[in-house]
């Protein structure tokens, strides 16, 4: 009895191997770690969607910040638009929409159609603050403190439950901070 | 002679597509071919974010090709390929890298195969070792020793 339970050991090994292996298989690998929580904002400079000139660093200073990468190709978009407007109506946050991969007319058609609650909106055409910002999907949404830190990265569509449940609350601590 | 004219005709939009599909993702460095081949190798080794298994420098999707006019960029201004392999690896992550780093996180992977091979030829040598001493060193019991002599003595009669 005692060598035939011992004899099991190897399997025993190889069954914890398998269950490990198999948790690693149901996450998402495209799901990325949060390798921007608690670093400074990146630096740019990028065109300003409505009217001209450049945007920079500037508007992120002394409010609390969403910011809001989102494409007119991005079926997903569309479907967290309505709720960005809900945000925007409770002039909790200030939002910052980082329009990628876009032509700026077609970026401000569907902002003209769809409603437009972003304060600033930047023109990202060519993905520059989208890579520096390691965004690989969109939509995602960073909530940025008044020092221009990056304190909490939602990836995928804000559902109203998130906003009330996450990022309203960690928006009032962040505003409370000085 | 028709023929040939067709073939030349689709030769030469042929040859036309590969270069304007070579314009359009970015991945001409004109004049340089010592830093297009180190972006290229960049390219080889960073993993396309959104297409999973797939390596920038292969991807059809826009991000990649936004990725070649990064690294084309940064080479330019003289930065070096692991500076450059470095500032992706800080903005998505270890994924972004098609061969996982030897860290912390990685051992089990790189020697996890190596140590369970070892163990189990450890295992092996240990049971096999105590089996052979088990055997030497057991005498027969009383009884089997007087139901052996019985036997035997059964097989004599």
């Amino acid at each position: 009895m005692n060598i035939s339970l011992k004899a099991l050991i190897p399997l025993a090994v190889f069954a914890a191997l398998c269950i490990a292996l198999a948790i690693g298989l149901t996450k998402d690998p495209s799901e990325l770690q949060s390798m921007m929580i608690d670093k400074p904002f990146p630096e740019f400079s990028l065109p300003n969607l409505h009217g001209e000139g450049l945007l920079g660093n500037e508007v992120l200073e002394g409010n609390v910040t969403l910011v809001n990468v989102f494409g007119t190709w991005c079926a997903p978009c569309a479907i967290e638009h309505p709720v960005l407007m809900k945000i925007e109506q409770t002039k909790a946050v200030t939002l910052l929409g980082v329009n990628w991969m876009d032509t700026r007319e077609n970026g401000r058609d569907w902002l003209k159609k769809h409603g437009n609650p972003y304060t600033y909106t930047l023109s990202d055409k060519h993905s520059s603050l989208v890579q520096a910002l390691g965004v690989a999907k969109a939509p995602e949404s960073f909530l940025v403190d008044k020092t221009g830190r990056i304190r909490y990265k939602h990836t995928g569509v804000i559902t109203l439950k998130a906003w009330r449940e996450v990022i309203e609350p960690l928006t009032q601590k962040l505003e409370a901070e000085t | 002679m028709r023929a040939l004219m067709k073939t030349i005709i689709v030769l030469f939009a042929l040859s036309l597509s590969f270069s304007l599909s070579g314009l359009a993702h970015g991945q001409n460095m004109q004049g340089n071919a010592d830093l297009e081949s180190r972006a290229r190798e960049i390219g080889k080794s960073l993993r396309c974010v959104v297409c999973q298994n797939e390596s920038i420098e292969e991807s059809n999707a826009s991000l990649a090709a936004d990725m070649r006019v990064f690294i084309r960029e940064r080479l330019a201004a003289g930065d070096s390929n692991e500076a450059i392999i470095a500032t992706m690896q800080n903005r998505y992550g270890d994924y972004v890298l098609l061969d996982p780093p030897v860290q912390a996180n990685t051992y089990i992977l790189w020697f996890g195969p190596a140590l369970l091979l070892l163990g189990s030829f450890a295992w092996y040598l240990f049971r096999a070792k105590r089996k052979t001493v088990a055997v030497k060193n057991q005498p027969l019991s009383e009884e089997e020793q007087k139901r052996l002599d019985d036997m035997l003595a059964e097989g004599r009669k």
